[in-house]
């Protein structure tokens, strides 16, 4: 199946188009590239993962979207485009015209996020406020609806509340009400549901494809749980050290994964449906961002390195808009005993 | 070894809430939970918050003592034991909790988070508990250059690696988890993961593993107990537990998670 991107459109640009970005911090022991040369899509409508354990810099991708980056983080070089809009440079007041009105964020922990001394109602209401200019009472009218829209329980009450007196879950909810408040193109989720229950979790992503289905929002979704990039995602970008190291439509990410860390990663994910005889672990750690190496970042981790390592690989093509940074894809694509890894004492039940 | 190494009977925690009477309030973390932990099993123990979970654990450790019902370890009441009973009993349970920072002084050395447990119980000479710090730390995969690191000066999965050295030093009988690697990266997580497993088989310990991680709970576990709102709705081997629940709210819970199986998926 070579299908080029099914969210790709001919006729308008990327909601999202991140162009060979790279982020330093200059630190004592050197200059810590964050982030190395990484180019990134979000279409309309297009729900993408990213990938990565800490150090992967994929935090760091989406806050320099938000213009969000900690002060001593520079943009070093490349470009982030919002709807054809080159936005890297873009002056304080100008991103701030951005955040919450065409790109809104949420993040991991909700409660920090809120304001503890407003309620509920003013706080999902402001971005109308301040934005459109609404008046507050009928921003916080507004708010109350946001709030039913994503299936707050009894939203008339609940929004005169304040945020510590939310679950977890709700809480994360009126983040997302907050966040669609002026409906945005791009929303950008950091492990939104990692501190939540797993109940809880299925149900906010069930309301972020409610959303994604019904405004045809575009949205980039930042984990390290491959369970949930599986479930909601259509596009994966996996991350490490800095770089990208694979990118591709999700089934073809975890039915055949190109690139010995994605490969390695499924496999030592402990997984609920299916027996695994032996979780693999990848020896060694992520590098240092200021010590990283001259070749293939995960070479030295790597069961399958082999000389050409010690240069790094392009981004190589392994089907169709499906890529990965490997020197394995010269020649004969990669197969592993088990295809993607989960299937650990399952026998093959797949065709082909 | 045969037989229940900890037992909880009929145990009951409640927690009170509120300064003033009328504001006070009484909630009950865990509600007539009698469990038996056999030994040389490990033992899951699964739930949402306010499940009660780590409130069990707590309890079984003596950190907690129960509103109502018994805590047996080894057949004897563990709330009852004082004095040089109680740290006999305390040698033989050891714990490895979530956060590898908090759980050390920051300003003690490997060397010296190893040799605490071994001095405040008084085991070998000088010399023996040097080698039996080497000996650990080889055990878990720790070269001897980290003996002389500090937390700081180590990555989650290394801090991790000596709590549960620090924790087995001793050669306890029981070792209480409390989410232990639900702060480290997948990657990190399957090596902590195989060497709790492999620390168990040579060492023949007895595992409460607590997690909110459904994939790890079944990945560890040779019995599994599903805990909700204080109380346990439904025990069993892991395997039928997973393949075949019964109570519908592990059915709901086993719902929940996604599925990391694109392909299965798109089959159904």
């Amino acid at each position: 199946m070579a299908e080029a991107r099914p969210h790709r459109r001919a006729d308008r640009p990327a909601t999202l188009a991140i162009d060979r970005l790279r982020i330093e911090i200059a630190m004592q022991r050197g200059v810590a590239r964050v982030v190395d040369d990484v180019t990134l899509e979000v279409w309309p409508g297009e729900v993408v993962g990213v990938i990565g354990e800490s150090g992967s810099g994929k935090t760091m991708t989406a806050l320099s979207v938000l213009g969000l980056m900690p002060r001593p983080a520079r943009i070093a070089a490349g470009d982030i485009h919002l709807q054809g809009q080159v936005i890297t440079r873009l002056p304080d007041a100008e991103r701030r015209k951005l955040r919450g009105d065409r790109v809104a964020f949420i993040p991991q922990d909700a409660l920090r996020a809120l304001n503890p001394v407003l309620r509920v109602d003013r706080q999902v209401g402001e971005p109308l406020n301040i934005h459109r200019g609404t008046p507050w009472e009928k921003a916080k009218q507004r708010a109350v609806e946001l709030l039913g829209a994503v299936h707050l329980p009894h939203p008339a009450e609940r929004a005169r509340e304040y945020p510590h007196q939310f679950s977890g879950g709700m809480q994360q909810r009126a983040m997302i009400a907050m966040g669609l408040a002026l409906e945005p193109e791009l929303l950008i989720a950091d492990e939104p549901t990692t501190a939540l229950d797993v109940t809880v979790q299925a149900q906010v992503l069930k309301l972020l494809r409610e959303i994604r289905d019904t405004h045809g929002t575009a949205i980039l979704f930042i984990t390290h749980d491959l369970g949930v990039i599986a479930e909601l995602c259509d596009w994966v970008y996996v991350m490490y050290a800095g770089a990208v190291l694979e990118q591709g439509p999700v089934e073809r990410l975890f039915g055949q994964p190109a690139h010995p860390y994605t490969q390695m990663l499924l496999r030592a994910t402990p997984t609920v449906r299916t027996v695994q005889a032996e979780l693999l672990s990848i020896p060694g750690q992520i590098p240092q961002p200021f010590d990283l190496p001259a070749g293939c970042r995960f070479a030295d981790r790597c069961p399958q390195r082999f000389d050409r390592c010690a240069r790094e690989p392009p981004h190589i093509q392994v089907e169709s808009e499906h890529t990965a940074r490997c020197w394995l894809l010269e020649g004969e694509p990669v197969r592993l005993p088990h295809e993607s890894g989960i299937d650990a004492m399952r026998p093959s039940t797949r065709s082909g | 070894m045969s037989g229940n190494l900890l037992q909880f009977r009929s145990v009951t925690k409640e927690f009170e809430s509120g300064l003033l009477p009328w504001t006070r309030r009484r909630m009950r973390a865990v509600d007539d939970v009698s469990l038996d932990l056999r030994a040389g099993e490990t033992l899951g123990i699964v739930g949402e918050s306010g499940s009660g979970k780590s409130t069990l654990l707590r309890m079984a450790l003596r950190l907690l003592r129960p509103t109502s019902g018994q805590v047996l370890f080894d057949g004897r009441d563990v709330g009852a034991l004082q004095g040089n009973d109680l740290k006999q009993v305390r040698r033989r349970m050891q714990a490895v909790f979530q956060d590898p920072t908090s759980s050390f002084n920051p300003r003690q050395s490997v060397r010296q988070i190893l040799l605490a447990p071994l001095e405040v119980h008084g085991v070998g000479t000088r010399d023996s508990r040097l080698r039996q710090v080497g000996d650990t730390l080889d055990l878990v995969g720790l070269n001897a250059t980290f003996i002389d690191r500090y937390p700081h000066q180590l990555s989650g999965g290394q801090r991790q690696r000596v709590a549960i050295a620090r924790a087995i030093i001793l050669r306890p009988s029981l070792v209480v988890a409390d989410e232990p690697t639900s702060a480290l990266d997948v990657s990190v997580q399957a090596q902590i993961l195989n060497l709790f497993k492999q620390t168990k088989r040579e060492l023949g310990l007895t595992y409460l593993f607590v997690s909110h991680n459904l994939g790890v709970i079944r990945y560890i576990s040779d019995r599994v107990a599903v805990m909700r709102l204080g109380r346990i709705v439904e025990i069993g081997a892991a395997h039928d537990i997973f393949t075949n629940p019964q109570h519908e709210y592990t059915q709901a819970l086993l719902a929940a998670v996604p599925d990391a199986d694109v392909t299965r998926r798109a089959a159904e």
